[in-house]
C-alpha cells in the first residue's frame, strides 16, 4: 500500500524533475565547472585554474562595472521600487477609500502594466520619448517652449536607466504596500484621527509602523531583482555610453554575448556571474541579519496578500 | 467677569455654528488633500500614458507635430503585415506563428508539470519533500543571467539551439520552482475535509484530484496559465541569444531589428510593429487584470 503512494509520488514528480534538473540543475553545475576554463565559442573544455578570477583583479573596466552597480540597484530601489511605490500604494490606498476602489483599481493597472509589456515594446516607448531629435517627446515639448533638442540618453545615461527600471519597479513596491495599507484595520486610523492627527501624521505614526516587514521585505528581495536585472539596460543604452551603464550582469552578459564572434568570451562571463551570485548570497545575509527576517518567520505581524 | 467670557468662549467651541464651521473647514482640507492626491497620481502616471497613448496614435498617424499632436490618419504604418519592411526580414506570420509557439508551448508546460508536483509537495509525505523545498530555494539564488551561459552549451548539446522548443524548454525551467511554489498555495488553500471525504467515499486519490481538487484551484490554474502565456510571448533575452536563424524569429528579434534599421528614419513602422506585438498582452490585461494581480508578486522583474 505504502509503496504504491511513493510510485505515484514519484510519478507526478518526474516530469518537473527531470526539466529542472536538465536546465536548472546541471546548467548551475556546469556554469561553476565553466568558470574554470578559458571556453570561447568553439565551446571547448580547457581548465585553467582559477585564472579568471585572477583576471577580474586586474579588469580595470570592473571597479567602473562595480560601482555603476551599486549607483543602479541602490538609486533604483530608493527612488522607485521602495519610496516610489509606497508612494502609489498610499495614493491608491487614499483614493480606494474614499472615492471608490474602481478609480484607485485603474491606477494600479495602469502601473502594472510596463510590467507585463514585451520589454523590446518598453524599449520602444522609452527609444521615442527620450530620442535626441524632435520626433521625441521630450524634444518635441521642448521644441514647442523654443528650446534645443538635448541626447538624453548620451547625456544623462545612469539616470535614464534608473528611471525606466524604476517606473517597471514601482509596482512590486505598490501592490505589496496596497495590500498591506489596505488590511490595517481602520480602528487604529479612527483612533489617531479622534486624537487630532491629520493625514501626514496618521501615516507616519501609523501606517509607516504597520507595514514595517513588507517595507524591509520588499527592499530586500527587490535589491536581489535589481542585481541580475539588465535586459531594459541593454535594450535602451547597451551599456554605454563607454560603459557608463554597464552593471555587473550586462557586463558578463556583454562578455558571452555581446558584439559579434570577438567576444563569446564564456569562461570569464560565466566567473563573473559566480561572483554576482555570491555578492547577491551575501546582501542576502546581511538584510537577513539587519532586518531580522527571522522574527517575521516565527510570527505573522500582518496579513498581507 | 473675565472668568465668564473664557467659559463662554469654551462653551462657543461646541456651538452648533461653530461645529458647522469647522466641519467646513475639515471637509475642504479633505478635498483639497484628494485634489492633490489625484494631481500627483496623474502627473507622475503621464509617462505611461504618454508612451503607450503614442503607441496607438502614433501607429496611426503620418506625423505628429511636436512629437505627440498626431497629423493625417492612415494605416500605411500597418503595410508590414502584408509587405516585408525590407528583403531582409523573415515573413511576419511566420514569426508571429513562433512567438505563439513559445507562449502554448510555456503555458502547457507549466500547467501540465506544476499542476500534479505542486499537489504532491502539498499534500503528501514522502522522503526527501523537504530537501526539494530547500533546493528550490537555492535554486533561486542561480539567477537567469548565472545560467544563461551553461544553457546556451546545454542547447547546443541538445542540438536545440535556434528552435522555439529549446527556448520555452529552458524558460519553463526556470520558471518551474516559482511555479511550483505559487501552485502549492493553491492547494494548500484547499480544505483537507473534502479531499478526505472523496477518499472516503471510496475515490482514489488520483480520482480525488481530478474531480474534487482541482474544480478548486482553478483560478490558481487560470492565473498560472495568463501568466505563463504572456510571459513566453513577451521573451527577449532568451530568444535573441538562443536563436539567430530568422526562421524561428519571434516577434522580439523582429521588433528589435526594425529599432536597428528603422528607428531614426521611420517611427510610424516602429510603433505599428510594436502595437502589433503588444495587442494579444494587452487584450489579457484588460480582461484578465485580477488573476494577474495574485501572481505578479512572484516575478523577479527588478
Amino acid at each position: 500500500m505504502k509503496r504504491r503512494g511513493y510510485g505515484m509520488v514519484f510519478l507526478l514528480l518526474l516530469p518537473a524533475l527531470l526539466i529542472i534538473l536538465a536546465f536548472y540543475v546541471v546548467p548551475a553545475v556546469l556554469t561553476g565547472t565553466m568558470s574554470l576554463t578559458n571556453m570561447d565559442h568553439r565551446l571547448s573544455w580547457n581548465f585553467v585554474g582559477l585564472q579568471n578570477y585572477k583576471q577580474m583583479l586586474q579588469d580595470t573596466i570592473l571597479s567602473r562595472v562595480f560601482w555603476n552597480t551599486i549607483v543602479y540597484v541602490f538609486g533604483t530601489l530608493l527612488c522607485f521600487n521602495v519610496t516610489f511605490g509606497l508612494l502609489l500604494a498610499l495614493a491608491t490606498s487614499y483614493i480606494a477609500e474614499r472615492q471608490g476602489e474602481r478609480t484607485s483599481m485603474f491606477f494600479r493597472a495602469l502601473w502594472l502594466l510596463p510590467r507585463f509589456t514585451p520589454p523590446i515594446v518598453y524599449g520602444v516607448i522609452w527609444l521615442w520619448i527620450l530620442d535626441p531629435t524632435r520626433n521625441g517627446l521630450l524634444n518635441g515639448v521642448l521644441d514647442f517652449f523654443g528650446g534645443k533638442p538635448v541626447s538624453w540618453i548620451s547625456k544623462y545615461p545612469v539616470q535614464v536607466i534608473v528611471l525606466t527600471n524604476g517606473v517597471i519597479g514601482a509596482s512590486f513596491g505598490m501592490i505589496l504596500f496596497y495590500s498591506a495599507i489596505t488590511s490595517i484595520s481602520k480602528e487604529y486610523n479612527w483612533a489617531a484621527a479622534v486624537d487630532g492627527a491629520g493625514w501626514l501624521q496618521r501615516i507616519r505614526y501609523v501606517t509607516l509602523p504597520l507595514i514595517r516587514w513588507p517595507l524591509m521585505f520588499v527592499t530586500a528581495y527587490q535589491t536581489l531583482s535589481l542585481l541580475t536585472s539588465y535586459e531594459y539596460i541593454l535594450i535602451i543604452t547597451g551599456g554605454g555610453p563607454f560603459y557608463r551603464t554597464t552593471v555587473w550582469s550586462l557586463y558578463a552578459y556583454n562578455e558571452a554575448f555581446g558584439g559579434y564572434y570577438a567576444s563569446y568570451r564564456f569562461g570569464y562571463a560565466t566567473a563573473l556571474t559566480l561572483v554576482l551570485v555570491v555578492i547577491s548570497m551575501v546582501a542576502s545575509i546581511i538584510y537577513w541579519r539587519v532586518f531580522r527576517f527571522r522574527e517575521m518567520m516565527s510570527e505573522p505581524k500582518i496579513e498581507v496578500i | 467677569m473675565a472668568q465668564l467670557k473664557t467659559e463662554r468662549a469654551q462653551l462657543s467651541r461646541f456651538s452648533p455654528e461653530r461645529l458647522r464651521v469647522e466641519a467646513r473647514k475639515e471637509k475642504s482640507k479633505d478635498r483639497a488633500l484628494t485634489v492633490f492626491i489625484y494631481a500627483f497620481l496623474i502627473v507622475a502616471s503621464l509617462p505611461i500614458i504618454l508612451g503607450y497613448g503614442w503607441l496607438l496614435l502614433n501607429s496611426f498617424s503620418e506625423t505628429l507635430a511636436y512629437g505627440v499632436l498626431p497629423k493625417g490618419w492612415t494605416i500605411k504604418n500597418f503595410r508590414f503585415l502584408w509587405e516585408l519592411p525590407s528583403r531582409y526580414y523573415p515573413d511576419l506570420w511566420r514569426t508571429t506563428w513562433n512567438t505563439l509557439l513559445l507562449a502554448v508551448g510555456m503555458t502547457v508546460i507549466m500547467i501540465l508539470i506544476a499542476t500534479p508536483a505542486a499537489y504532491v509537495i502539498s499534500r503528501m509525505k514522502f522522503p526527501g519533500r523537504s530537501m526539494m523545498l530547500a533546493m528550490t530555494l537555492i535554486l533561486h539564488s542561480f539567477p537567469g543571467v548565472t545560467l544563461l551561459i551553461s544553457l546556451y552549451y546545454v542547447l547546443r548539446s541538445l542540438n536545440l539551439l535556434n528552435s522555439i522548443v529549446g527556448v520555452f524548454l529552458v524558460k519553463a525551467g526556470l520558471m518551474l520552482p516559482l511555479g511550483i511554489w505559487i501552485m502549492k498555495g493553491f492547494f494548500d488553500n484547499v480544505s483537507w475535509d473534502v479531499e478526505m471525504s472523496g477518499l472516503v467515499d471510496g475515490a482514489s486519490r488520483l480520482q480525488t484530484l481530478y474531480k474534487i481538487v482541482l474544480p478548486q484551484v482553478k483560478p490558481g490554474i487560470a492565473a498560472m496559465a495568463i501568466f505563463s502565456f504572456i510571459n513566453g510571448w513577451s521573451e527577449y533575452i532568451y530568444v535573441i541569444t538562443f536563436i539567430q536563424k530568422k526562421e524561428s524569429w519571434t516577434l522580439s528579434s523582429y521588433v528589435n531589428s526594425i529599432i536597428g534599421d528603422f528607428q531614426f528614419i521611420d517611427y510610424g513602422l516602429l510603433s505599428a510593429t510594436a502595437l502589433f506585438y503588444i495587442l494579444p498582452v494587452l487584450l489579457f490585461f484588460i480582461f484578465t487584470q485580477k488573476y494577474l494581480m495574485t501572481v505578479t508578486v512572484g516575478g523577479t522583474k527588478g
